[in-house]
C-alpha cells in the first residue's frame, strides 16, 4: 500500500515582465495505491505543474509531497529510487519514445537500470511486459517507433512505465491525440492492468466523459486551486461549484440534446 | 428544391500522385444547403480535409482532382464549377463566395503582422475600390461582432489568447459575407469552455447572416449538437449521411456506430467502457494493433 500525499503545495512560475504566476495555491490531495482519480481542468489550470511535481520535473514552492509520510527526495539516488514507485505516461506517444532505439531498448532500460529482473532474466520480462500490453512481442520488439501507429506506441509507453513495477501511474491525457476509434481500447487496457497490479493512477485531462468512466473519483482544479473533490458520478451529476457545473455544461453531450426535441443547430 | 441547394459535389475523387497512388477521396456526392451547418465527421486519414480542400480548389501536387465536380450556385442564380474557373476567377471566388477557417487556426496567423493589418489584407485584395478608413472601420467591425472588440485591431497574434485568434480567424472568414464556410477542425485545439463560447458564436452569426457552414472535426458528440446533417467519412468515401438525429438515434452503418460508440456518454450510463474486465476491442481494425 503506497500513499502520494500533497500537502499545501503552492508553485510559484517567475513570468518575465510580470513578476510571478500562481500556478498552484496550496493544494492538498492524497492518492493510494489501488486509486483512481481524474484531474480535470481548463488549459492553464495546473493540471500539468502537479504532474511535474510528482516527478521531480518542478519543485514545490512551499508545502510538502509526502510518499508514504516521508518527504520525497529531490536528488541523487533517493530521487531515481522514488521514480520507481510514480511513473509516468506522456500526452504524446510521437514524441515520447526515441525515434533511434527499438522498442526493446525502450523497455529494457528501466529494467536494467532499476535491476528489475536479473539480467538473464531481461528478455523475458520485456516479452511479458509487451504481452500485458496486448502488443506481439515477435512483432514489434526489433521494430522502431516510426513503424508503429499511435496506439501501438502508446502502449509501449505504458509497457515502460510498468517495467519497473511503480506503486503510482501519472497518465497526462493519455489519449487525446490518438484517433477517436482506438482512445477506448487503450483507456479500457490502463484500466485493466490498473486492476491487476493495484495501481493509484492519476488521470490528467480535459475530457469529463471519459474522466467520469474511468476515475473513481474526480478533482476538479481551477486557477491552481482544487475547487470540487468527489466520487466521479457526484461530481459530474452533481457538481457543487459553478465552475465543475460550467465545465460539464460546455462539454458536449448528445444524449442531453436529444433528449428533449430540439431545433437541429441550436446550441444553447 | 433545388434552389435551395447551395453547393453540389459529384462523383469527386482526389488522388495523391505518389508511388502508389493514394486515393484520398473516392467519388463523392453530397449536397450543401442554403443555411445549413453541415458535419463531416471521421478519424485521421479518412480524406475529410482532402474534400474541404478539394471544393476550394486548394490542393498541391501531389493531390489532384481525379473525378466528379462542385459547382457552387450563388443566391444570383449564376453556377460556379470550380473544375471550368481559371485562376483568376478561382482567386475572386474563395473568400467572396466561400472562405475558409483552416485546421491549426490559432497559428495561422502571421506572427509578425498586426491582427488589424491582416484583416484589412482582405479588404485590400477584394475591395480594391474601399478607402483606407473604411478598410479599418470595416475590420473594427469585424472584431467587434466575433467579441474580439475593436480595440484590438493594434495587437499581434501572440497578445491574444487560442481562443481570441480562433474568433479573428473567424471574423477574417466572414469578411466578405461569404455564402459557405468551411471550417476545418476550429475548436480543436481549445478547451471545453471557450470551444462552447466559439460554437454559440458560430450559431448566433449563422442566424444573423444565414451562410452555410461545412464543420470538419472528428469529435462526434460536438457535431450531433451543432449539425443539421452529418457525413461520416470512412476511406475517403461517405459511409453515411443522414440528419444529426437519425444518425445519432438509428445509425445505419456499422462505422457510425462505432465511432459513436467511442465517446461515453457524459450523463448516461458507463456503456461498453471501461471497469468491464474481458469487454471485446472495438473492432477487429483495432484489434489488428496485436
Amino acid at each position: 500500500m503506497t500513499t502520494l500525499e500533497f500537502k499545501n503545495v503552492s508553485k510559484k512560475y517567475r513570468v518575465r515582465g510580470s513578476g510571478e504566476l500562481l500556478a498552484l495555491d496550496k493544494v492538498s490531495f492524497t492518492l493510494t495505491s489501488g486509486q483512481t482519480i481524474a484531474l480535470v481542468g481548463q488549459s492553464g489550470s495546473g493540471k500539468s505543474t502537479i504532474a511535474k511535481i510528482l516527478t521531480q520535473l518542478e519543485r514545490v514552492s512551499s508545502g510538502e509531497v509526502l510518499l508514504d509520510g516521508t518527504p520525497i527526495p529531490t536528488w541523487g539516488r533517493p530521487l531515481r529510487r522514488y521514480r520507481q514507485s510514480v511513473r509516468m505516461v506522456f500526452q504524446d506517444p510521437f514524441a515520447s519514445l526515441n525515434p533511434a532505439h527499438t522498442i526493446r531498448h525502450h523497455i529494457e532500460r528501466p529494467l536494467r537500470l532499476d535491476k528489475v529482473v536479473p539480467a538473464d532474466q531481461v528478455e523475458e520480462e520485456v516479452f511479458r511486459l509487451l504481452n500485458r500490453v496486448r502488443l506481439s512481442p515477435e512483432q514489434t520488439i526489433d521494430r522502431r517507433p516510426h513503424e508503429l501507429s499511435g496506439g501501438q506506441r502508446q502502449r509501449v509507453a505504458i509497457a515502460r512505465a510498468l517495467a519497473s513495477r511503480p506503486a503510482l501511474l501519472i497518465a497526462d491525457e493519455p489519449v487525446s491525440m490518438l484517433d477517436v476509434s482506438i482512445r477506448l481500447e487503450v483507456l479500457n487496457l490502463l484500466a485493466e492492468l490498473q486492476r491487476e497490479a493495484n495501481l493509484g493512477v492519476l488521470y490528467i485531462t480535459h475530457d469529463l466523459a471519459t474522466a467520469r468512466h474511468f476515475s473513481d473519483e474526480i478533482m476538479v482544479l481551477h486557477h491552481g486551486t482544487v475547487v470540487e473533490r468527489g466520487k466521479a458520478d457526484d461530481v459530474i451529476l452533481r457538481p457543487q461549484h459553478p465552475y465543475t457545473r460550467a465545465l460539464r455544461d460546455a462539454s458536449p453531450d448528445p444524449e442531453k440534446h436529444f433528449a428533449v426535441p430540439t431545433t437541429p443547430g441550436a446550441t444553447s | 428544391m433545388t434552389t435551395d441547394d447551395l453547393l453540389t459535389v459529384s462523383q469527386f475523387s482526389v488522388s495523391y500522385d505518389v508511388t502508389p497512388p493514394v486515393e484520398a477521396v473516392r467519388n463523392v456526392s453530397l449536397t450543401v444547403r442554403r443555411g445549413e451547418i453541415l458535419g463531416l465527421a471521421g478519424e485521421s486519414g479518412c480524406g475529410k480535409t482532402t474534400l474541404a480542400y478539394g471544393i476550394q480548389r486548394l490542393l498541391k501536387p501531389p493531390a489532384v482532382i481525379t473525378s466528379g465536380s462542385a459547382v457552387f450556385h450563388d443566391e444570383s442564380g449564376e453556377d460556379f464549377d470550380i473544375n471550368t474557373m481559371d485562376e483568376i476567377q478561382m482567386r475572386a471566388f474563395r473568400w467572396e463566395k466561400a472562405s475558409m477557417v483552416f485546421q491549426g487556426a490559432m497559428n495561422a496567423l502571421n506572427p509578425i503582422i498586426t491582427i488589424g493589418a491582416q484583416l484589412q489584407d482582405v479588404f485590400s485584395t477584394h475591395r480594391p475600390a474601399m478607402t483606407r478608413t473604411e478598410r479599418r472601420l470595416e475590420s473594427g467591425r469585424l472584431l467587434d461582432l466575433v467579441g474580439v472588440g475593436s480595440n484590438r485591431l493594434r495587437s499581434y497574434p501572440h497578445e491574444l489568447s487560442g481562443g481570441m485568434r480562433q474568433r479573428v480567424m473567424i471574423a477574417m472568414a466572414l469578411a466578405l459575407k461569404p455564402q459557405l464556410m468551411i471550417m476545418d477542425e476550429p475548436t480543436t485545439a481549445l478547451d471545453v469552455l471557450v470551444q462552447r463560447e466559439i460554437i454559440e458564436q458560430i450559431s448566433e452569426l449563422r442566424a444573423e447572416f444565414g451562410f452555410s457552414v461545412i464543420f470538419i472535426t472528428h469529435d462526434l458528440p460536438l457535431l450531433l449538437e451543432i449539425s443539421d446533417r452529418i457525413a461520416v467519412m470512412r476511406d475517403g468515401r461517405i459511409v453515411e449521411i443522414d440528419t444529426a438525429r437519425k444518425l445519432y438515434e438509428n445509425p445505419t452503418h456499422d462505422y457510425t456506430r462505432r465511432l459513436l460508440a467511442s465517446f461515453p456518454s457524459l450523463t448516461g450510463e458507463r456503456g461498453g467502457f471501461v471497469r468491464r474486465p474481458g469487454e471485446p476491442a472495438l473492432d477487429e481494425e483495432a484489434g489488428s494493433i496485436r
